[in-house]
């Protein structure tokens, strides 16, 4: 059961991050690309009628942690306190950038609410780039300091950064220079993600000139890729024995590089949605093979004094994982129903939603 | 360590009053946009669609905040409250997780298509979307209800011996007795505000003589909900509510009423005077003798315990704060019935549009459904306090224990900020949207 609630967490996480994932990407474009106004109404446009609802994917995850995995819910919600609180800063800056830049038409007004929207997006991009490389290097569980716990076994707390700025310091930070790649990985990715989506979903002028953006930055990502690969065994000794003890979960990797090698071939598509399910298969990819690298655990613990947080310590008791399966599984074919409408009706290039006019 | 349950009790309190600002207002609007909507498919009188039309605007602008201020109430509850987490999460996660997998994907999905779709759906579909949203909002209530009433009233668990509350009956969290007048009564309080917005904005066009036909139909359908919905607040749904607190928290009620002594031959209720809770007693007291009695058990003699019947250490943390949360809950209740009747009587005449005084009462009315409901939640809470899931697990325990109550504050601060931007933004905008006001035959 727990195994169950697991593979249900990691899909609906990976769900969010290539749907909000590409809210994000957009932004990012909307940052640094769109100097038009026409460009920008594209943009939004692409975006404005779904980005509520992809968001939701991260509360349902939040919501589906918290009740089958209540124990690292908790650990991790408190340890991880500051990203989490500056995370919903961001998120709400994102939205009140998004919902109302178009309530008055005034130029200030408009570049206050681009910037709130395009700097959030970017910082947001990073910001879970990094909280997954905080989840693969784990956390001194504990609070050990100097082969003593401070806390209970499965708490911690981390600052924002610790001045070595180093994965391997005994009193680790939210960011340090692993960590930090993976937040940069996690910018690069969703740019291109979010410049896919604006090539599927509109006929913005931006388009001819975003298919190079992707083409570029994938080269970037590829050797960010190998970079983080290479020094992956600083946080891991063993980084690939799972891969080599259960072959099955090289399905994994391969997608993440089916998307990454797919995505050079931007220019030549003439479908304008295979660029986007590239870059999905990438993150989708990326996300499981990095969580199959460390199953069963969830949270590592940096200390030998105190266990990892696996899978199977941090779950609800039986009865209420196994009653949950019965209301999941009718409320997940609800949702694929309202996925479906939603996409059917906002089908095609989206250039004339309106959105944000009033 | 005070200090840091200070500032977590703080923060979740800051952020959640200002977080069910919005809500009460969308739930209940909700329905009245639907109301809107459904007289023009009947009548097809464009006025109604343009109603509905200037209120989804309206509802809009509130959902969005809703919306970016409700992310920070889950996530506090892992970051702020780790222990209660962990302890409890078995159950209470099982009704938040339903309320994100049910009603918000509902909601999000029928949002957009409520806002942007009326072209492309044509105005039944439009309608039924709306129906949606509508649907989507009241089950995400009803959810967070459930998980209330659980910690005011627990039911189907079992304690482990490591501490952990372990669910053992998923159907008694929605039999659970405390659930649906909770439920009833606050879903009605939510419709008051909603009518009263409704009301107040018609009130100001008429007064001002702007957007008379919209004055008129908002004051009327403000007026008829609002008396209605202020009815249903205090019967039944309130009063079954109050006989759930004389049930299951006997000595709540007690501070809740103000009564410091049992009265043999039956409670006073009190209407104004301040708890003075070190000589035990009301200052400058005014009350109508034996009335409690007969509104809780319909017997003019029937004993209501008080204070003094309990131990100390039983009674809530903060008895001046939840009496006076409850009496302004009451008393603005009251008030409400009061001018919704009046109100009703002129409409009735025919004479409300021409009645000025009515009119300024119902325009300057429009904060007070949102006290009412806050201090209602008060009500609620403080009542709980000190325990975070009743007589079962104290709030004290329930605390992060690795967040320093200096970064607690640090992240209040920075909500306390970020909510007054977000706080005036929305002023200013509704104040735009309402000034504008509803435009005629935009098609």
């Amino acid at each position: 059961m727990e195994l169950f609630w697991y593979i249900v967490l990691m899909t609906m996480l990976a769900v969010y991050v290539i749907l909000d994932g590409y809210d994000f990407g957009a932004g990012i474009i909307h940052l640094f690309f769109a100097k038009k106004e026409k460009d920008k109404k594209a943009i939004t446009n692409a975006i404005g009628p779904f980005w509520d609802a992809n968001e939701v994917w991260l509360i349902a995850s939040g919501g589906v942690l918290f009740f089958a995995f209540p124990t690292l819910y908790a650990s991790s919600f408190s340890g991880f306190y500051l990203p989490l609180m500056m995370i919903l800063w961001l998120l709400i800056f994102r939205a009140i950038g998004l919902e109302l830049r178009g309530q008055v038409h005034n130029k200030i007004w408009e570049s206050i609410w681009d910037k709130a929207f395009g700097i959030s997006s970017l910082l947001l991009a990073l910001f879970f780039g990094v909280a997954l490389g905080n989840v693969v290097r784990g956390v001194n569980l504990g609070g050990v300091v100097n082969g003593v716990s401070t806390h209970e076994a499965h708490y911690f707390f981390l600052p924002l950064w610790n001045p070595t700025f180093s994965p391997q310091a005994e009193q680790l930070g939210i960011i340090d220079w692993f960590t930090l790649l993976l937040g940069i990985i996690g910018v690069v990715a969703l740019t291109i993600h979010g410049a896919n989506w604006i090539i599927f979903k509109t006929n913005s002028d931006l388009n001819e000139k975003l298919k190079k953006v992707v083409f570029n930055l994938n080269i970037v990502l590829l050797l960010l890729v190998i970079v983080s690969l290479l020094v992956w065994h600083i946080i891991e000794p063993k980084p690939f024995h799972n891969f080599l003890d259960k072959p099955l979960l090289w399905i994994f990797p391969i997608i993440t590089f089916t998307g990454l090698f797919g995505l050079f071939k931007v220019r030549a598509f003439k479908k304008h949605g295979l660029g986007f399910l590239f870059s999905s298969l990438f993150l989708f990819g990326g996300l499981t093979s990095t969580v199959a690298s460390i199953f069963p655990k969830v949270l590592p613990s940096t200390n030998s004094i105190n266990p990892d947080l696996t899978l199977y310590n941090v779950a609800a008791h039986e009865y209420g994982l196994s009653v949950g399966v019965y209301w999941f599984a009718i409320a997940i074919v609800l949702v694929g129903i309202y996925m479906v409408i939603q996409y059917k009706v906002f089908k095609g290039k989206m250039d004339n939603v309106g959105y944000g006019e009033h | 360590m005070e200090d840091m349950l200070f500032y977590d009790r703080m923060q979740f309190a800051f952020t959640i009053t200002f977080h069910y600002l919005f809500p009460q207002l969308t739930m209940g609007l909700s329905l009245m946009i639907v109301y809107f909507k459904w007289k023009f498919l009947r009548s097809k009188i464009e006025k109604y669609n343009d109603a509905a039309k200037f209120w989804m605007k309206i509802f809009a602008l509130n959902f969005a905040m809703g919306v970016v201020t409700g992310i920070p109430m889950e996530f506090q509850f892992g970051t702020n409250w780790a222990k209660f987490s962990e302890l409890t999460g078995g159950i209470i996660g099982q009704t938040l997780a339903m309320e994100g997998m049910f009603s918000f994907f509902l909601e999000s999905s029928f949002l957009g298509l409520f806002l942007f779709g009326e072209k492309l759906l044509g105005h039944k579909l439009h309608f039924i979307t709306g129906f949606l949203v509508f649907l989507g909002s009241w089950a995400s209530g009803y959810l967070i209800i459930a998980t209330h009433s659980w910690m005011q009233y627990p039911v189907g668990y079992e304690i482990l011996e490591n501490g952990k509350f372990v669910l053992t009956n998923f159907g008694a969290l929605f039999s659970n007795p405390w659930l649906l007048p909770s439920y009833l009564h606050n879903q009605a309080a939510s419709l008051v505000t909603s009518s009263f917005v409704v009301a107040a904005i018609g009130a100001f066009y008429l007064l001002n003589n702007k957007h008379h036909d919209f004055g008129k139909l908002f004051v009327k359908t403000g007026v008829v909900f609002g008396l209605i919905s202020s009815l249903l607040v205090a019967f039944p749904t309130g009063d079954l509510a109050a006989k759930n607190v004389v049930k299951y928290q006997p000595v709540t009620f007690a501070a809740m009423e103000g009564i410091f002594e049992t009265e043999e031959g039956g409670s006073e209720i009190v209407l104004i005077g301040q708890p003075n809770v070190l000589e035990k007693k009301l200052d400058n007291k005014i009350a109508v003798p034996n009335i409690l009695s007969f509104l809780t058990y319909q017997k003019w003699d029937a004993q209501i315990k008080g204070l003094n019947e309990f131990d100390e250490k039983d009674y809530p943390t903060n008895i001046p704060g939840l009496y006076y949360a409850y009496h302004i809950m009451v008393g603005l209740g009251t008030i409400f019935i009061g001018l919704m009747l009046l109100a009703s009587i002129q409409l009735f005449r025919k004479k409300l549009y021409k009645t000025k005084w009515i009119l300024w009462s119902l325009m300057f009315m429009l904060p007070f459904p949102y006290i009412a409901n806050t201090t209602g939640w008060y009500t609620a809470e403080l009542g709980r306090q000190p325990w975070l899931v009743y007589n079962l697990l104290h709030t004290a325990k329930g605390a992060s224990p690795t967040v320093s109550s200096g970064n607690t504050l640090f992240t209040l601060l920075g909500f306390i900020g970020l909510y007054l931007l977000l706080g005036l933004l929305f002023l200013m905008l509704a104040g735009k949207i309402i000034n504008k006001g509803p435009q005629l035959n935009q098609h």
